[in-house]
């Protein structure tokens, strides 16, 4: 098969690269970037394990193919903590007992922070909706909700 | 879980498009929520994968004098957003909100949801209730589709290997218009066991042109004539309600499958039709 | 002197967890690793023909194929439980050999330089079956159709009875009996990170290391190094971040045999990562059992005795749990609850399916259902409110300690040692408001019905053998501590840490609690049935007291003081005025000053299960249209004896009622009459999302302390769970009663719900 040739900005540094087609952008960021915060729990698109951030949206990187990237923006899990240590979305995760084994939890905080900087109004209501997009089994998702509201506190600007 | 090998092409142009889907094996990809899984299960092996995002032509939403086109390529984060909808089609935003989840509607498409054809989905389900148009290109050239011609069974449509889907045309609502969407999922976001999508224009206080679909007990969605006929000119009461509930567990017959009998389905076809119907009685003023 | 046990302090392992820091196994990548796919049976029962992997074997990137007989030198897999007599007959080879037993049994195995390459030749190996008839349920597995081990000559793999009192006069002189048939279905734990191994041989020092491994790996290295022909020393089992158990990771699985084998073969780190559909077609399945359950009570509703015939379907094999499931739910029939007599009958069978292990509250999930909706039904009769049942023939504080009898054929009878049984009912039914919904019990409110539900419980914890530590004083000053149970997410490093911390008498952050690795422990034992925080922290406060021994008896031998000056206090050696000579950084630069390594070594063996206890009640709301149950409100209460961080054993509780909710209303494993599987995708296996259960209360606290370890622990990560079914199955039935439906077999999903209600009707006179 033909190889790819692709450029796109991971976590603000600027990435090049050739790829087989079939390549998930999962397996890139975790095989090739070696990026292994991003997880993968179905590889079918169901458990939102693998969320990432493409170009401001939250997206299931196990549905996209590496070559479909090209030219894009992403941010994962990797890049969401603050140089200094954790985020407040971060902070509020461990203050909140928001994550038990935490292998579900950075497409969860991909999410979140995706539906956060868009809606940083958002209630309960719309962060259980739209977390209903990522399965956790540990945690009943009660903690998670409410680490997130507590966080949405800081991506209010106005 | 890994997809078998393919070629992969990301045309710069519609013409490049055709030319590329005309060749042996090929698949379009839009937002690949349907597609992807099934190449991971290898379900699908096709040769080639036509990446359609820089067909910008095939994006948006344009309010027409004949209705609104959504172009294939329209996601459903961008219909929950449109704000124009509101007026212009809120059945077809209430449906939307019953589909998939967050990053699903981030990338997934009304064209990819539509050539997907799941009989369950809500796209076909709005599609067929509201008699669209699919409009459809290949190099041999284009033409409308009637969208009870388009859906022809479980995932098989009158789409051509050769042939793009371009655009769904759903005719103009009217302001008169009441409607009622109901469904159940076993969660939210899932695809519904049954479900009922129906309009209907008010004048003097009876229904005219009624339209009801149902979707997820047949092998497409499909529109109800016999309930439709029994609505026209009617006035909606509970006694109409009672009885077109008892009319759709005879004229339907769904399907068995892993997650519910035929039975259940029929039963729950009922009640969501009465309920979409309490809901459609409703000022649409009510509804956002 | 506790400052940490006892406080909610965040999790010391959160930090990496949510930075994309953590190390899980597929995180794990070693140069030259070469990646492992297995090839699968696409159908349940049939004799393997002939294999054709020529195709697989000569395509670009395979390194390796391997068929069954390449490994016949590797034994079946052994039980590390519940040895049952009879079910060492059923044991599972590690790759199909001359006969598949399930869809998903490993038939052949590649080894390619990419996973998509395995993958790619996974379709170019040919298999031809000669089908034979699947086994799928009892009544199958009892006619003389078809047998899965034909030298056996059953499918039954063992039965027994086990009887306390005198049930003959119980069922005798007893005015009211009720029987009935109950059934719980299949399901599995599915934690979010699939199965997964990464092993390596290393010829120059001969030592196998495998990486993914988790739970015993002790007891795994012993079988593994056996199998291999090493030493159990040459067999290294290393620490990874565990995403998720439940019961259902860490057991010794085909792959752990076949991963290093091949391994060693080729000489090459090999990567084996369980995609989603292999996980639900060979990840340990559980809970399904049939129970025919009588009661015996007088007109007033005291239990007078109990009767039951338990058929729990295995699967195909007798995995490494043996027989522990079905031989819990026949211990955990009796409950909480006073019964003079009780007789239990087990019968234990093999079938076309995915084999059977341990989930989460194993056998209890299913026993309290059983019981609970059984004394729902009698009370329901006599006309007994079904908290009066339950306040009269709870056991009493007073009648503490109390065994109900020799009821496991292997082990001692078990001792409920400390608990006030029917004051935690009577909080829950404060907490849940019973007196109100008693009211509304059965009464439709807004087009639906509602319903409350009671499940009351008793959880046993502590199992297994000695635990081990080791603590160590590091060059920096800080503490290594290594224990063999592992975490694997329920947040055991924070808890082990905790505990360490007050007895050093340090801050939490000179303490470096390792996860589990049998580099750094020779001998452990391992994390199941919630007792890490029992058997680990007891062993661990051991292992800092010998530390703190060694510490001293270090600092005296470098001439510090005499052997009554010196003491340990506040986390530093001091003398007898209280003031501090040396801290742990100083005695660290002498310790390297002269060679020495400063170690202590603990372990405790415990004495018998724990028993903690608690009740469930949930309020319902069904439509009794489209069988759609909504709770409308959860509460959960468990006495766990000592609750060293109450907010980690606070997520337990919540956690494990919304996994036990998803297996009351949405897990469920099915097959059709062939053997086929048909929920190998989380679009067909479903689990709770967060708009299912929104709300759910409760509480996990230490009242009475367990009278059985030092500590008072008693275990929290399953009381969640438990008493789930009993209470939601309960809830339904309450609301529907007007509607004479009857609830007794699970999952409760909307169809099944409405059909019980359509069956009903049907019923129904007129």
């Amino acid at each position: 098969m033909t190889d790819v040739a692709i450029t796109l900005t991971v976590n603000r540094q600027q990435v090049t690269a050739t790829v087989e087609p079939r390549l998930t952008l999962a397996g890139f960021l975790r095989r090739h970037l070696q990026l292994t915060g991003t997880h993968l729990g179905c590889e079918h698109g169901v458990c939102g394990a693998c969320t990432i951030i493409v170009n401001g949206a939250a997206v299931r990187s196990c549905l996209m193919f590496a070559a479909q990237a090209d030219g894009s923006e992403i941010i994962t899990v990797e890049g969401l903590a603050a140089a200094d240590g954790l985020s407040p979305l971060q902070r509020a995760f461990r203050k909140h007992h928001a994550l038990q084994c935490g292998f579900c939890t950075p497409g969860i905080l991909t999410t979140m922070h995706a539906l956060l900087q868009e809606e940083p109004h958002a209630s309960a209501e719309r962060i259980r909706e739209v977390l209903a997009g990522n399965i956790c089994r540990c945690t009943g998702y009660l903690p998670i909700i409410e680490a997130v509201l507590e966080a949405a506190a800081s991506y209010n600007n106005d | 879980m890994k997809p078998a090998p393919f070629e992969y092409s990301r045309p710069e142009s519609l013409n490049e498009a055709l030319s590329l889907l005309a060749g042996d094996e090929v698949r379009p990809i839009a937002g690949g929520q349907s597609l992807v899984p099934l190449l991971a299960l290898r379900l699908v092996t096709p040769k080639r994968l036509v990446d359609l995002s820089r067909l910008i032509e095939l994006r948006g939403i344009k309010v027409e004098s004949d209705g609104i086109r959504i172009g294939a390529l329209t996601r459903w984060c961008e219909i929950l957003s449109d704000a124009r909808l509101g007026e212009h089609h809120p059945l077809l935003r209430e449906a939307v909100r019953h589909t998939a989840h967050y990053q699903i509607r981030n990338r997934g498409t009304v064209g990819g949801s539509c050539c997907h054809a799941d009989p369950a989905a809500e796209m076909p389900a709005i599609a067929v209730t509201c008699a669209a148009e699919f409009e459809v290109m290949s190099l041999r050239g284009r033409r409308i589709i009637a969208a009870r011609e388009f859906f022809r069974s479980v995932f098989t449509t009158a789409l051509e290997p050769d042939e793009l889907l371009i655009s769904i045309r759903l005719p103009t609502w009217r302001p008169e218009r009441r409607y009622g969407f109901q469904e159940l999922a076993r969660r939210q976001g899932d695809f519904a066991l049954a479900g009922c999508a129906l309009y209907w224009d008010e004048a003097g206080g009876c229904c005219r042109d009624p339209h009801v679909g149902v979707f997820g007990v047949a092998e497409t969605a499909i529109r109800v004539p016999q309930i439709e006929a029994a609505l026209e000119d009617r006035k909606i009461t509970d006694e109409i309600i009672r009885s077109v509930a008892r009319t759709i567990r005879d004229v339907t017959a769904p399907p068995t499958d892993l997650h519910a009998t035929s039975a259940y389905r029929s039963a729950v076809l009922a009640v969501l039709l009465e309920r979409a119907l309490r809901a459609s009685l409703h000022d649409p003023s009510h509804h956002d | 002197m506790n400052r940490f046990a006892g406080q909610p302090l965040e999790r010391v392992e959160d930090g990496r967890l949510l930075c994309g820091q953590a190390t899980f196994v597929d995180d794990v990548s070693l140069e030259g690793m070469v990646y492992l796919a297995v090839l699968r049976s696409p159908i349940a029962h049939g004799r393997i023909v002939r294999i054709d992997a020529d195709g697989a074997r000569s395509m670009a990137g395979v390194i390796a194929v391997y068929v069954g007989s390449d490994f016949d030198s590797l034994p079946r897999i052994p039980t590390r439980l519940a040895p049952l007599e009879g079910v060492e007959r059923f044991l599972q080879p590690p790759i199909a050999r001359g006969k598949v037993r399930f869809v998903g049994e490993a038939i052949a195995v590649v080894v390619a330089q990419s996973p998509e390459l395995a993958e790619d030749a996974l379709e170019k190996i040919t298999v031809e079956f000669d089908a034979l008839p699947a086994v799928v349920d009892w009544k199958s597995a009892t006619a003389p159709s078809a047998l899965l081990f034909e030298a056996n000559g059953t499918n039954v793999a063992a039965q027994y009875s086990v009887a306390e009192g005198d049930i003959t006069r119980a069922f005798r002189d007893a005015s009211y009996r009720r029987r009935e048939t109950l059934y719980c279905h299949r399901q599995t734990a599915l934690p979010m990170e699939t199965r997964g191994l990464v092993a390596t041989w290393d010829a120059r020092e001969a030592t196998l290391r495998i990486w993914g491994s988790t739970k015993v790996l002790w007891f795994n290295r012993k079988v593994i190094a056996a199998a291999l022909g090493l030493r159990a020393d040459q067999v290294q089992m290393m620490a990874t971040d565990i995403g998720g158990s439940f019961g259902v990771r860490g057991e010794l699985y085909p792959e752990d045999l076949l991963v290093p084998y091949v391994s060693k073969q080729i000489g090459r780190p090999v990567k084996w990562i369980e995609d989603r559909r292999e996980h639900l077609m060979t990840t340990n399945h559980s809970r399904e059992i049939t129970c025919d359950l009588e009661i015996a009570c007088t007109p007033q509703g005291k239990l007078l005795g109990m009767r039951a015939y338990l058929f729990a379907d295995m699967g195909a094999y007798t995995r490494t749990n043996g027989g522990i499931v079905p031989s819990r739910a026949a211990m955990f029939l009796v409950g909480p609850y006073r019964i003079p007599a009780v007789e239990f009958h087990v019968a234990v069978f093999h079938s076309n399916k995915t084999p059977v292990g341990t989930y989460r509250g194993p056998g209890r999930f299913e026993a309290n259902f059983f019981r609970e909706r059984l004394m729902d039904m009698a009370a329901d009769d006599l006309g007994v409110d079904a908290a009066d049942f339950r306040r009269m023939n709870l056991i009493k504080e007073s009648e503490l300690p109390y065994s109900p009898g020799k009821l496991v054929p292997f082990e001692q009878p078990p001792i409920y040692d400390t608990g006030d049984y029917p004051a935690d009912l009577e909080r829950v039914l404060a907490a849940i408001d019973y007196p109100q919904l008693v009211g509304i019990n059965g009464q439709e409110i807004d087009g639906r019905r509602h319903g409350v539900g009671l499940c009351c419980f008793v959880e046993a914890s502590g199992a297994g053998a000695r635990e081990n530590s080791r603590v160590i004083l590091e060059a920096d000053g800080r503490v290594s501590v290594h224990t063999g149970c592992c975490t694997v997410g329920q947040g055991l490093t924070t808890t082990l840490t905790q505990l360490a911390a007050d007895e050093l008498g340090v801050d939490l952050a000179r303490v470096i609690l390792h996860n589990a690795s049998t580099e750094n422990l020779e001998e452990g034992f391992g994390t199941f049935a919630s007792r890490g925080a029992i058997k680990g922290g007891n062993a661990v406060i051991a292992g800092v007291q010998d530390f703190i021994d060694q510490l001293l008896r270090f600092c005296r031998s470098t001439g510090g003081g005499t052997a009554n000056e010196l003491q340990w206090r506040g986390g530093a050696v001091r003398s007898r005025d209280g003031s501090v000579l040396l801290d742990l950084a100083d005695i660290a630069v002498q310790a390297a000053k002269r060679g020495k390594r400063i170690e202590g070594r603990g372990n405790y063996l415990g004495q018998g299960l724990t028993f903690s206890y608690g009740t469930h009640a949930a309020h319902v709301a069904v439509d009794a249209r489209t069988g759609v149950v909504e709770v409308l409100d959860y509460y959960g209460s468990e006495d766990i004896g000592n609750a060293i961080n109450p907010m980690v054993v606070h997520g337990q509780l919540i956690g494990a009622i919304v996994q036990g909710l998803g297996g009351v209303f949405l897990d469920h494993l099915v097959y059709d009459e062939d053997g086929q599987i048909l929920t190998v995708t989380l679009a067909d296996y479903l689990v709770p999302t967060a708009t299912d259960f929104p709300v759910i209360r409760g509480r996990s606290y230490g009242d009475k302390r367990a009278a059985t370890n030092p500590l008072g622990i008693k275990g929290a990560g399953e009381g969640g769970i438990v008493g789930v079914a009993g209470a939601i199955a309960n809830a339904v039935a309450a609301a529907l009663r007007p509607l004479n439906v009857r609830i007794t077999s699970l999952p409760l999903s909307p169809m099944r719900v409405w059909q019980a209600i359509a069956e009903a009707g049907e019923a129904a006179p007129g």
